[in-house]
Order: structure tokens, then C-alpha cells, then sequence
């Protein structure tokens, strides 16, 4: 079928490397997310997927066939582009029959596939319109309706999203989501915002410097980032990552010096030097105090933030870092007070000195909505 | 008041500017309409009097001229424009070394004087055996032609987002098809404002004109109209010359009206944007 496999994917422009071997796998009928920051190689990958980047190096399969050298269009793909990329010439029939014409489809086929496909995106009204006389979202369906009417194997999206305003943004998400549920069709979706990618993915890939970070469905990567980028990367506020150092290991239990204070952590994995550094980090908002073993660290309040149904608390600690506790509801408390932040153990991830999630830390459990029911999955 | 000095000022500029490009050929036309010692006298609205144009159409090659002119005129602009189109593609959206080498090169080939390159390509034209013919001249205007409408060209192709070609290509489109499916209805209001420039620049041309052709049949309306003679040697006759200067004139201004708008935003967006 049209699952899609990447092995060792390498793209050079010149001297500049920009994928450093790629290897992923996409079974069919999934959405999958590449996300990461600008320049990290997401946008390249789509397009050597689309064939229209030819590869340095390594094996791309669709169903099984290598297409290395297949000309884009003989891929049976459909890509969406960030700016639509509508012929502004041609009215919205000819912009999603155009493709069509080149594979000699016969025209009363192209004719009802057309149609079906501007009925499915509520675009009957507007067929002999140029996309100049188009609304941002109509051009952006009518993209996506040129990308239906090939009936590919696999649909790609560029950031898709990205020039529709906030609301629009919200809609065509939700749209995307159920065009992907009725057409059961495998999907590859690009994008910088980690909202989009944990609201849609089956699968997220998360991409930086050409390397593949960590492959995994949304809350895999929530709950068990593999390494620091992934832990930073993904949530918003962002993961405070607290630079330590171990004390001692002993009796299934890490020591950790914070600056001045300590810290206790269960930890079961590999032997650590004493003296050795070590990243703790811990979401925002799981600074709930909850039942079983905690982990306290005091700080100075800087700022607080009200924004209803949260506050933002910005706290200092004795050494400098910055802590962001999130607290559900409000919260009493202002700018130069001493603010003790506690989290349950089991919030806690540990990375080591080359930012590898550490052993023993890679599945965290799964919370309840406010933290007060911590269990393992 | 100062208001009123500046307003004053400028009608007057404008008139100047109107009277200093208008009247030549406004002279022109009331000189086309008088015969012999007539044409001495200052007389700003004679009777319109139609005898030196009769003349000027019904004997000689005059009409035969006008049609060289325009065959010379129309194949220059669709060769400049086919090459134009299909090399500004290639200096525009493909990467290849020497691109800036080419496109200086081609911008170069323009700067060269006509009288500088005359005789080095009136050998070409006898080596080619294009002496005496249309082809000459369609060759040898394709020199001032092509450089100016691929440099446009070039820089209208490319402001046409990259992403334009990777949906062309994602659908099946070849290159070529690409070139005359995508860019050349996109190119369209530059390709009619460079078209027409190098019409004009076609069908105005003399030295070519008159170097490269011998035989009446062949020449075009610039050179036809020089040659232009009266009874006697001694009489030059200004008012079929003014009447032949007045017909070559008017396509041009019609094609220049039609076109106007798309001219300027044509050449201005080609420029600056």
C-alpha cells in the first residue's frame, strides 16, 4: 500500500549538509507531523519526498517502490504549498483540472472529479473565479482541492496554515483533521507550531539540524522527550530545564545539588559519578503539589502573570535560574517573595551531560488534569 | 497668490513641453496637405488637400515598403520574444555557472554603436547570403532587440514565486509546457510592452535598413522615404515626404495608445519591484 520508508535520506547543497540521514517509516493512512525550528530541514524533506529536491543520498520507498529518480508528478503525491501557489491565470476549475490534463485523464472523469472535490471543499459557488478574487481561505481549500482531485497515495503540507489568520487557522486545522479521517489517506504535514503538530498528528517527527530528534505520537513526546531539544521544544510555557550536579547515588535515590539545595529523586538506572551534570526538567505545570514523594526548590517571585484560568509565576533561585510555575486558577502571592515550587518525583525528567533522556526516566506516567492522580501506565 | 504664480508656471511648462514634441509632427501633417511653392508659406490650417498622399500610395513602392517594414517589424518581435521567454526562463530560474557572465555578456552586446558592428555584420549577412533580403534585417535588429527583452524579460520571471513551478511540477507539467503554460500568460503585460518597444525600434530603423538592402522591393518605409525624389534633381518634394512621414507615424501612435498602460506598468514593475 502507500506506506512510505526513508533510509538514510542524505541532502547536500553544495558543502552546506543540510539532512544528515534520515530514516523513518510512515505506514499507511497516518498523519504525520514534521516539526521543528526554521532551518532544521523540515521543508527540505518534504520536498525530496515530493521529488522536487533531488537526494544526495540514501533510499526513499512509496509502497514498497524506490523513487529516488521518479519525476514528481509519476510519485502519485499531492503536495499543498505554504503560498497556495494557484496559477493566477487560470479560474478555480482549471486550476484543479490542470494537473489532471497532464495525465490524460478523460475530461468527463476530470469533470466529475473536480466537482466532487469542490463540493467536499464548499467551493462550488466560486469554480470560474480567479484566485485573485478569492478569499485567503477559499485559495487555501482551492490548494488543497487541487491536491484531491490526483487522488494521491500520499498528501503533502508545507506549513499550510501559516498565512491564514488566527480564526481561519483554527477552522482549516479542524477541516485538514477530517478531510484526513474521510479520505483515510496517508498525510505528511509541515510545521513550526507545535500546536498544530500535537492537535494533528498521529505521529510527530521532530527535526533539528537534519537529524531526526525523536519520532513519536503526541503525548509520547510530552510525557517522555528523548533528549533536551524534544523536552524544549515541545509545550508551551516551555519545560524548565535546572541545571545539577549528583551529589551521590544510593538506595534507588539520586542526590542533586541545585545551587545551595538539595534534591532526592528516585533513580534506578546506570551508575553516575558523583560531581557529574545533570539537567532536571520539569513542564510548568507540574509544579502541583500532589500525593507521594516530592521535589521542593525555593526561590524569589520576579513576576507574576494572571491570565485567568492560570497564573504564571516567574521565580528566581538562589543561583540565578529562572524557574516558570504554572498554577492552575489564581494565586496569591507578588514580586519578592520567597516561593517554595513543589513537584511529585515522578513530573521530574533527568537528562544527562550530551542532553539524552537518562535511563530509567524514559516513560514517565500519565497525570491527571490538575496532578492529583499520578499513576503509571 | 503663490498658489496661483505656481499653477501659472506649470500650464505654462506644459505647454512648452506639448508645443516642443507635438508640433514637428502637427507641421508635419499641414505640410502633407499643401503642394509645390505652397509649402513655403506659413500656414497653420490649410484646406486638407489629399493629392500628395494619392500620389505617394498609387505609384512607386511605397506600399510595398510599408508592408517589408511590417513583416521585418512583426518577425523580429515574435523571434525576440520566443527567445526572450524561453532564455529569460533559463537566466531567471536555473542555476547554472556563468549566469552573470551571460547576462553582462548580453547586456554588453547592446552597447556597442550600430556603425561599430556595421561592417563586420554586413560581411556575416553576404556570408550568409542574406544580402538584399528581409531576413538581413529581421538578423541584424535582433541585435538591439533581444538584449533589452531578455533583461526584462529576466527580471519579470523572476518575481514569479519559486513555489508557481513546484505545483506546475507536482502536476505533471514539462519545462516547456511550464514556459508557455504558466510563464508566458503571467509575462503577458511585459511581454506587450517590450513587444512594442522592439517594434517601434524595428520599424524606425535606418542605417541596417539602408546598408543591407538594394533593390527598391526589399527596402523598408525609413529608407524607401529618404529616397524619396522628386520630378528633378533639383526639387526635393517635402509634401509627399511630409505625407509619407505622417503614415509610417500613425501605427506607431495607435499601437503606443493602445498599449499605453501597459507600458509604463510594465516597464516600471520590471524595474523597481
Amino acid at each position: 500500500m502507500a506506506d512510505l520508508s526513508l533510509t538514510n535520506v542524505r541532502k547536500a547543497f553544495g558543502a552546506l549538509t543540510v539532512l544528515h540521514g534520515i530514516d523513518l517509516t510512515i505506514e499507511d493512512g497516518e498523519l504525520v507531523v514534521f516539526v521543528g525550528p526554521s532551518g532544521c530541514g523540515k521543508s527540505t524533506l518534504l520536498r525530496a519526498i515530493a521529488g522536487l529536491e533531488e537526494i544526495s543520498g540514501g533510499d526513499i520507498r512509496i509502497g514498497g517502490d524506490i523513487v529516488n529518480h521518479v519525476a514528481p508528478a509519476d510519485r502519485q503525491i499531492a503536495m499543498v504549498f505554504q503560498s497556495y501557489a494557484l496559477y493566477p491565470h487560470m479560474d478555480v476549475y482549471r486550476n484543479m483540472a490542470f494537473g489532471l490534463k497532464f495525465a490524460k485523464i478523460p475530461k468527463d472523469e476530470i469533470d466529475r472529479r473536480v466537482r466532487k472535490a469542490a463540493s467536499i471543499l464548499k467551493l462550488d459557488a466560486v469554480l470560474d473565479r480567479k484566485p485573485g478574487a478569492l478569499s485567503g481561505g477559499q485559495r487555501q481549500r482551492v490548494a488543497i482541492g487541487r491536491a484531491i482531485v490526483r487522488q494521491p497515495k500520499i498528501f503533502l503540507f508545507d506549513e499550510p496554515l501559516s498565512n491564514l489568520d488566527a480564526a481561519l487557522r483554527v477552522n482549516t486545522r479542524i477541516e485538514i483533521a477530517k478531510l484526513h479521517r474521510e479520505l483515510g489517506a496517508t498525510m505528511i504535514y509541515v510545521t513550526h507550531d507545535q500546536v498544530e503538530a500535537m492537535t494533528l498528528a498521529d505521529k510527530i517527527v521532530v527535526l533539528n539540524g537534519g537529524r531526526v530528534e525523536q519520532v513519536g505520537t503526541p503525548l509520547d513526546l510530552y510525557h517522555a522527550p528523548a533528549n533536551l531539544f524534544v523536552a524544549g521544544f515541545i509545550g508551551s510555557p516551555a519545560m524548565n530545564l535546572i541545571q545539577a550536579r549528583v551529589i551521590s547515588l544510593g538506595n534507588g535515590a539520586l542526590r542533586l545539588s541545585v545551587g545551595e539545595q538539595q534534591v532526592n529523586i528516585p533513580y534506578s538506572g546506570p551508575a553516575i559519578a558523583a560531581g557529574a551534570p545533570i539537567t532536571i526538567g520539569i513542564r510548568p505545570e507540574h509544579w502541583i503539589p500532589g500525593e507521594g514523594q516530592s521535589m521542593k526548590i525555593e526561590g524569589t517571585v520576579d513576576l507574576v502573570e494572571h491570565l485567568g484560568e492560570t497564573s504564571i509565576i516567574y521565580m528566581r533561585l538562589a543561583d540565578g535560574q529562572m524557574l516558570t510555575v504554572r498554577y492552575p486558577g489564581d494565586i496569591f502571592c507578588k514580586a519578592g517573595d520567597r516561593f517554595v515550587a513543589e513537584a511529585p518525583v515522578a513530573a521530574v525528567h533527568l537528562f544527562n551531560d550530551a542532553g539524552q533522556a537518562m535511563l530509567g526516566r524514559r516513560s514517565s506516567p500519565a497525570y491527571g488534569i490538575l496532578g492529583h492522580e499520578f499513576r503509571a501506565r | 497668490m503663490k498658489r496661483l504664480t505656481k499653477a501659472i508656471i506649470l500650464t505654462l511648462l506644459k505647454i512648452i513641453v506639448v508645443f516642443y514634441t507635438v508640433f514637428p509632427f502637427y507641421w508635419a501633417i499641414v505640410s502633407s496637405f499643401k503642394t509645390g511653392s505652397a509649402l513655403f508659406s506659413v500656414d497653420f490650417f490649410p484646406p486638407i488637400d489629399l493629392t500628395n498622399y494619392r500620389d505617394l500610395l498609387t505609384n512607386g513602392n511605397f506600399l510595398r515598403n510599408i508592408l517589408n517594414s511590417a513583416i521585418v517589424a512583426v518577425s523580429v518581435v515574435t523571434l525576440s520574444l520566443i527567445f526572450a521567454i524561453t532564455s529569460a526562463y533559463a537566466l531567471g530560474k536555473l542555476k547554472f555557472r556563468g549566469r552573470g557572465v551571460v547576462l553582462a555578456a548580453i547586456l554588453g552586446a547592446s552597447m556597442f554603436p550600430q556603425i561599430v558592428v556595421l561592417s563586420g555584420l554586413f560581411g556575416t549577412i553576404r556570408w550568409l547570403g542574406l544580402y538584399n533580403s528581409l531576413g538581413s534585417l529581421v538578423l541584424s535588429y535582433m541585435i538591439f532587440s533581444l538584449p533589452f527583452t531578455v533583461w526584462v524579460m529576466t527580471s519579470f520571471i523572476r518575481q514569479i514565486p519559486a513555489e508557481l513551478e513546484d505545483a506546475a511540477r507536482m502536476d505533471g507539467c514539462s519545462t516547456w509546457a511550464m514556459i508557455w503554460q504558466i510563464y508566458f500568460p503571467l509575462l503577458a503585460p511585459a511581454l506587450a510592452s517590450t513587444g512594442l518597444l522592439a517594434f517601434i525600434a524595428s520599424w524606425n530603423e535606418f542605417l541596417f535598413a539602408l546598408t543591407f538592402t538594394l533593390s527598391d522591393t526589399v527596402r523598408t518605409v525609413p529608407v524607401g522615404l529618404a529616397l524619396i525624389s522628386g520630378s528633378s534633381r533639383f526639387e526635393l518634394p517635402f509634401g509627399t515626404i511630409m505625407a509619407a512621414s505622417v503614415i509610417v507615424t500613425v501605427p506607431l501612435i495607435l499601437l503606443v495608445l493602445i498599449f499605453q498602460r501597459r507600458i509604463v506598468s510594465g516597464l516600471t514593475a520590471g524595474a523597481v519591484k
